[in-house]
């Protein structure tokens, strides 16, 4: 199939998933707007996107991470543990300036361990950061045992709670939109992106063409546990305390984003527009559910619905999809 | 296909507007939400029944009953932002976390919410004021003398609490502390705490941990009505039931059975419908500006009384009611 008819034939535009998905967010916002008076509002719609930028901003490279074929459970657990270092930082009377740079540098420390363990050793992504989630949140356990950290400098608490000057804008959202066009240009525009992509077709072949497999894997988990320790700082900031259960949790709802997003998780495929629309699907969802004040309980069920909805749906598209003469009916 | 694409524009732009406009000019009655640490919890449920006999009395009020699902502060946060998006008049909070919830609270009493905190406290810059349901120092002191009765002021004792951030056990856990220091119970010792989560399962492991740890333990204070039934269950199980005496605060209605068969002989409780009510009561007299929320104040709670605003704006509901075997049939038909 050549590359310019397929760009222009209508039922593979609208076949394709960030189509889709745009389709389900409008549906999201229609819906929710119906149910609820509040949500159509700019003030509202601004600040909900606090309860969910900093997963937002994980998924980012987890995105990377899925279509080079590995997955990334440590993260929720990096955010604890880079946490606990500022808070540690903190009561030492470290200031805000030093406070970011431990919660980035502890982030990139613990990443790059993931990435080092996976790429030296050659063991499965799955396993190292399964120990690492472990053993990173085991280390905040033993730091804080049953205390909490809770002073933070006054000037902190802007990353996470912050807005724009005088307008509604939160910090979070500018910081993660202008992360998510770089993260999208490398992907889509960059020989790295394309790298990327080929890892996660065939490592095999990326290698036997040049490409340093390994080099580019262990970068993207360092990036990662970089985004995370980002992450880490804002959500600090946000709630000025940190507990070792922080973030508990937050690795699986990461991962449902991006598998949501479109991102194959054996690899492969993506799209950084998948991926965003799929953040704020989630996001306003869970807001829209919370304007009518449906139970945390049911909240899980529904999102768990979407991911298997998200899963399938691309199969049965390929099933349904109109085939022309080189249509690929496969698996 | 262009014609299809036009009408599906429009159709979708209707429906939007449709929402729009169906929704201007509602709203009169006075909506309080009561936030809980999280649902599923029997103790909160009877909360949530004295806050709708409160709304019931009082007429006009909308009340919403919330939690997250695990007892987290980050839960909690959510669950605000979205009733300050929802501009409900009050908010009534029994906190996870006394400081996390800080920020949000600020930000909601900023767009002129009333927020109140009930049972487990916010720091008083997030809060108007804190209800009580008793004064921390009797809890605590009177735990530790109810146990030292059933064990005959001797050995080895042990806490079972809930989570290691909630804000009222770990106060009354420092007043146990204190009472243990007086000469009488120089042959009890504290041989740890433990921290249950307020989770069933977890607070079963860890007391089935303390049974295995300290072979020597004569009793249990689980200050919390699911580590003190898990704990009864524990016991029970390890076929421990009168080796060990247990006590603390406990539902009526959960407990009856341990309290029948000896397990736990006595324990205390207020009564959480009575602070729903008077938390749902004092919200909405402070949206109708008929009580200040100024300490030295003296509110007139409905049936509960007249209660007073303490020193740091704390007010303290009342004493809590020890329950045995005679009285306990009576008290676990109502919660």
């Amino acid at each position: 199939m050549n590359k310019e008819n397929r760009k222009i034939s209508l039922p593979n535009i609208i076949w394709q998933w960030e189509i889709i998905l745009l389709f389900i967010f409008i549906m999201v916002v229609i819906i929710n707007s119906n149910l609820s008076p509040y949500f159509l509002d700019y003030t509202n719609l601004m600040n909900t996107t606090f309860n969910f930028i900093e997963k937002a901003i994980i998924a980012l490279p987890m995105m990377f991470v899925i279509i080079c074929g590995d997955i990334d459970i440590s993260v929720a657990s990096i955010i604890a543990l880079s946490s606990v270092f500022m808070g540690m930082a903190s009561q030492a009377g470290v200031n805000t300036f030093g406070l970011v740079a431990i919660g980035l540098f502890a982030g990139s420390a613990a990443g790059f361990l993931n990435g080092f363990v996976i790429t030296k050793f050659g063991i499965p992504a799955i396993a190292v950061t399964l120990g690492s989630m472990s053993l990173f949140r085991g280390i905040a356990y033993v730091i804080l045992g049953d205390k909490a950290f809770t002073k933070y400098p006054i000037p902190f608490a802007y990353f996470g709670q912050g807005y724009i000057g005088n307008t509604m804008i939160p910090f979070e959202l500018v910081l993660f939109l202008m992360l998510a066009i770089i993260f999208g240009i490398i992907l889509h525009r960059t020989t790295i992106g394309r790298k990327v992509f080929a890892i996660g077709n065939n490592s095999t072949a990326a290698r036997f063409s040049g490409i340093p497999v390994n080099r580019v894997r262990l970068i993207i988990f360092t990036v990662t546990g970089l985004c995370s320790g980002l992450a880490s700082i804002l959500l600090t900031s946000r709630i000025g305390s940190t507990r070792p259960n922080i973030a508990s949790g937050w690795e699986l709802e990461i991962i449902t984003t991006v598998v949501l997003g479109g991102v194959a998780i054996t690899g492969g495929k993506g799209n950084i527009f998948g991926v965003v629309i799929s953040i704020f699907i989630i996001g306003f969802l869970k807001f829209g559910m919370g304007l009518i004040n449906i139970p945390g309980k049911v909240m899980t069920i529904i999102i768990g619905l979407l991911l298997i909805l998200a899963i399938m749906l691309p199969q049965l598209i390929e099933r349904l999809k109109p085939k022309n003469s080189f249509g690929k009916v496969k698996k | 296909m262009k014609k299809q694409k036009f009408i599906l524009a429009i159709v979708l732009i209707v429906i939007l507007l449709s929402s729009v406009v169906s929704f201007a000019g509602a709203q009169e009655k006075i909506r309080i939400a009561m936030l809980v640490k999280n649902l599923g919890n029997a103790f909160f449920e009877a909360c949530r029944d004295g806050g709708l006999e409160a709304s019931k009395e009082l007429g006009g009020i909308e009340f919403i009953f919330q939690g997250p699902t695990t007892p987290t502060a980050e839960g909690q946060i959510e669950i605000i932002d979205s009733l300050i998006a929802q501009k409900v008049n009050a908010i009534v909070i029994s906190a996870n976390d006394v400081d996390a919830l800080v920020p949000v609270c600020k930000r909601a009493m900023q767009s002129g919410i009333t927020v109140i905190s009930f049972d487990s406290g916010i720091a008083p810059e997030g809060r108007i004021l804190h209800l009580a349901p008793s004064s921390s120092e009797f809890i605590g002191r009177s735990q530790v003398k109810m146990l030292a009765n059933l064990i005959d002021y001797k050995g080895e004792i042990a806490i079972l609490s809930a989570s290691s951030q909630a804000t009222n056990q770990n106060t009354w856990i420092e007043w146990m502390k204190e009472e243990l220091k007086e000469p009488a119970y120089k042959d009890m010792s504290l041989v740890a705490v433990v921290y249950g989560d307020d989770l069933s399962d977890k607070s079963y492991r860890e007391a089935t941990g303390l049974f295995k740890s300290y072979p020597n333990l004569r009793g249990i204070i689980s200050p919390t009505t699911v580590g003190i039934a898990a704990t009864g269950k524990a016991l029970e199980d390890a076929g421990k039931s009168g080796k060990i005496e247990l006590t603390g605060l406990g539902l009526p209605s959960e407990m009856k059975q341990y309290i029948k068969n000896g397990t736990c002989r006595q324990m205390s409780l207020w009564n959480p419908i009575d602070l729903g009510y008077s938390s749902t009561y004092i919200a909405y007299k402070l949206i109708k500006g008929e009580f200040q929320g100024k300490e030295g104040e003296v509110m007139k709670v409905g049936r509960m009384g007249e209660i007073k605003i303490g020193s740091g704006n704390e007010a303290v509901m009342g004493e809590p009611y020890i329950f045995e075997k005679d009285n306990i049939d009576k008290f676990a038909e109502i919660y």
